[in-house]
């Protein structure tokens, strides 16, 4: 296993940048996901780790040694394709066993490195079958295994399991990082499913428009977005982030009937922001229903979507529209006008797309 | 229907020759044949039949083998690099694959005369591969094209380098395109008449197709002997078809991704 390194990586498509000066690191034995909306450039990032792009500028390395100039065979990864790309015309044991036959292993290491890694994934009654008569799940299990075979010194997943269904897709995931936590592989992981990004991720970048948004734990990501964008992309269902400005002569932030009073989200420093726009990010799950004193505005409940657990009631106010979560044993009703309010500690605040505070 | 019509010239000369030398020339025309093989023997022993067997097989086959090899390698090329001009270049091989034969004998002929290669097995191979190529690579590309591109990323990350990955996973997966390219060049090798007449003049080196047109002598019509030898020239070709056509249809590349 090894430790990667990126540093200002960058990859033009013609007149197109996908990425620019991407920097960041996976430590040795560390599950880092690589997380964004599809078209962020993610893929191609992976891509370029793996050597199957050449980069337009910057450097990768594994363990101090440069890797982007050598072709991918030589670079020692190991890549699980989103559509899996197992070799049809072979076995599953001979799909394993591809990799260590060109490395001239001998056969006996090979037959006990297969079956080893079949053993882990649950398919060892599947090895003298091929690709076809496989379903979705086992053929997943095959690439994954397929990689394992060649202890690689990191391990590249490009949505491995963005083509299973949703059930299945959850147990895959805890086995995803069940198998992590037994190998203590160095893997960099890539997905648009925030879900998958925060059950796996031990280290979370989120990439949009071919930059680095973020990076960090899934928690710090969750509780101090550094932007609009990570904290709409982060967290489901989506927070809410309210436009507004923030008064000349007091700490209140206004915008349309809705007014917070930020004097401790804000306690030091609100006058530089008197008079100036911000937004303003708050959970659906921090949105409170509220006395009469403390509300910070009036809300009509338009629609209320009953998940058992719990309830996401979307809220109207005036122009705005706004989602909250709240328990499923709170008595609430389409039509009813309701007041709202937060913790201040909960609230996100942003200027000039960047987080305040 | 249409089949049983167009195989009904094949039966005939089939069953001719398996006739008896008075039985062709009967009148009325007796349909049930004597099941002699005396026609058989005189191809052979006073025509040579085997020898033009033997010419055709080598002939045939270089030409095939030469024009896959090459084919696979200039078909894998324009699908798989990023040229802009690869669809142009495959447009161009299409014209050029369009030309009548009449149009370049001239020129073929003044090649290989300089060569000195008139009269030799690589002259009529060389100008069929010219020939068959375009087809080939042609049949190759589609092939080539559905295959999907990350199955080769694999072995490239695997450890293939890109010829490894070629022989090891890309034509394995193409290998029912392979055949079917394979079978047409070399149908259209064995029947070739016009390049063999031109080019091949000794009759030690002539073909089928030309043996048999020469079988007939000045004043004799040997009916039976070129029913023999046709016989002898279609069965390769049926034999042939038959035993690959399970691989052609056979589709590989199922199952290889998500599906």
């Amino acid at each position: 296993m090894a430790k990667l390194a990126v540093r200002n990586l960058t990859k033009t498509f013609g007149a197109n940048a996908v990425l620019r000066e991407i920097s960041f690191e996976v430590a040795d034995g560390e599950f880092c996901v690589l997380l964004g909306p599809s078209g962020c450039g993610k893929t191609t990032l992976l891509r370029l780790v793996a050597g199957l792009e050449e980069a337009s500028g910057g450097m990768i390395s594994l363990d101090g040694q440069r890797i982007d100039d050598l072709p991918p065979q030589k670079r020692d990864v190991a890549f699980v394709f989103q559509s899996y790309a197992l070799y049809p015309h072979m076995s599953v044991y001979e799909n394993m066993a591809f990799s260590l036959r060109l490395r001239r292993l001998p056969e006996d290491g090979i037959r006990q490195r297969v079956r080893e890694a079949a053993r882990l994934l649950e398919i060892e009654g599947q090895l003298e079958q091929k690709p076809q008569e496989l379903s979705g799940g086992q053929r997943q299990r095959v690439a994954v295994g397929r990689a394992i075979v060649r202890q690689p010194k990191i391990f590249l997943f490009d949505e491995p399991l963005s083509n299973l269904d949703a059930s299945l897709r959850a147990s895959m995931r805890v086995e995803l990082a069940r198998l992590h936590r037994r190998l203590r592989a160095t893997i960099l992981y890539i997905t648009h499913d925030q879900a998958e990004a925060m059950t796996l991720g031990e280290k979370i970048i989120v990439l949009h428009e071919g930059k680095i948004q973020q990076l960090g734990s899934s928690s710090a990501i969750y509780r101090r977005p550094a932007n609009p964008f990570v904290g709409r992309f982060v967290g489901s269902p989506q927070m809410n982030l309210i436009e507004g400005r923030l008064d000349e002569k007091r700490a209140v932030f206004r915008s349309g009937g809705l007014e917070i009073d930020l004097s401790e989200a804000l306690s030091e420093g609100w006058e530089g922001y008197a008079g100036k726009a911000l937004t303003v990010g708050i959970r659906p799950e921090d949105l409170l229903f509220a006395g009469r004193d403390d509300a910070w505005a009036q809300a009509e409940v338009e629609i209320i979507e009953d998940l058992g657990s719990d309830r996401f009631v979307h809220l109207r106010c005036g122009e705005m529209e706004l989602l909250a979560r709240i328990p499923a044993h709170m008595a609430v009703n389409r039509g009813e006008v309701i007041r709202l309010t937060g913790k201040p500690s909960r609230l996100h605040l942003f200027h000039q797309g960047k987080r305040v505070q | 229907m249409i089949g049983a019509l167009s195989l009904l010239p094949f039966l005939w000369f089939v069953l001719t020759s398996v006739k008896s030398a008075g039985q062709i020339t009967a009148i009325p025309p007796q349909i049930m044949p004597a099941f002699h093989a005396d026609f058989y023997r005189s191809a052979v022993s006073e025509h040579g039949l085997f020898r033009y067997l033997a010419n055709s097989v080598i002939v045939a086959g270089s030409t095939t083998l030469i024009s896959i090899a090459i084919g696979a390698l200039a078909a894998y090329a324009l699908t798989r690099f990023r040229f802009s001009w690869a669809r142009s270049c495959l447009m161009l091989l299409l014209a050029i694959s369009m030309f009548p034969q009449i149009s370049i004998a001239g020129p073929v002929w003044k090649i290989l005369s300089h060569l000195g290669w008139l009269n030799t097995y690589q002259g009529i191979s060389a100008a069929y591969v010219s020939l068959s190529l375009p087809l080939a690579i042609w049949i190759l590309s589609t092939f080539f094209r559905e295959l999907p591109y990350e199955i080769e990323e694999a072995a490239l990350i695997d450890g293939c380098s890109r010829l490894q990955a070629l022989r090891k996973v890309v034509l394995p997966l193409a290998a029912p395109g392979l055949f079917t390219a394979a079978i047409l060049v070399f149908i259209h090798a064995w029947n070739e008449f016009f390049f063999a007449l031109i080019i091949l003049t000794n009759s030690n080196l002539q073909t089928l197709p030309v043996g048999i047109a020469l079988f007939p002598g000045e004043y004799t019509m040997p009916w039976g002997e070129i029913a023999a030898a046709s016989t002898m020239a279609t069965l390769p070709l049926v034999v042939l078809t038959l035993l690959f056509q399970r691989r052609i249809i056979r589709g590989l590349s199922a199952g290889a991704v998500k599906g």
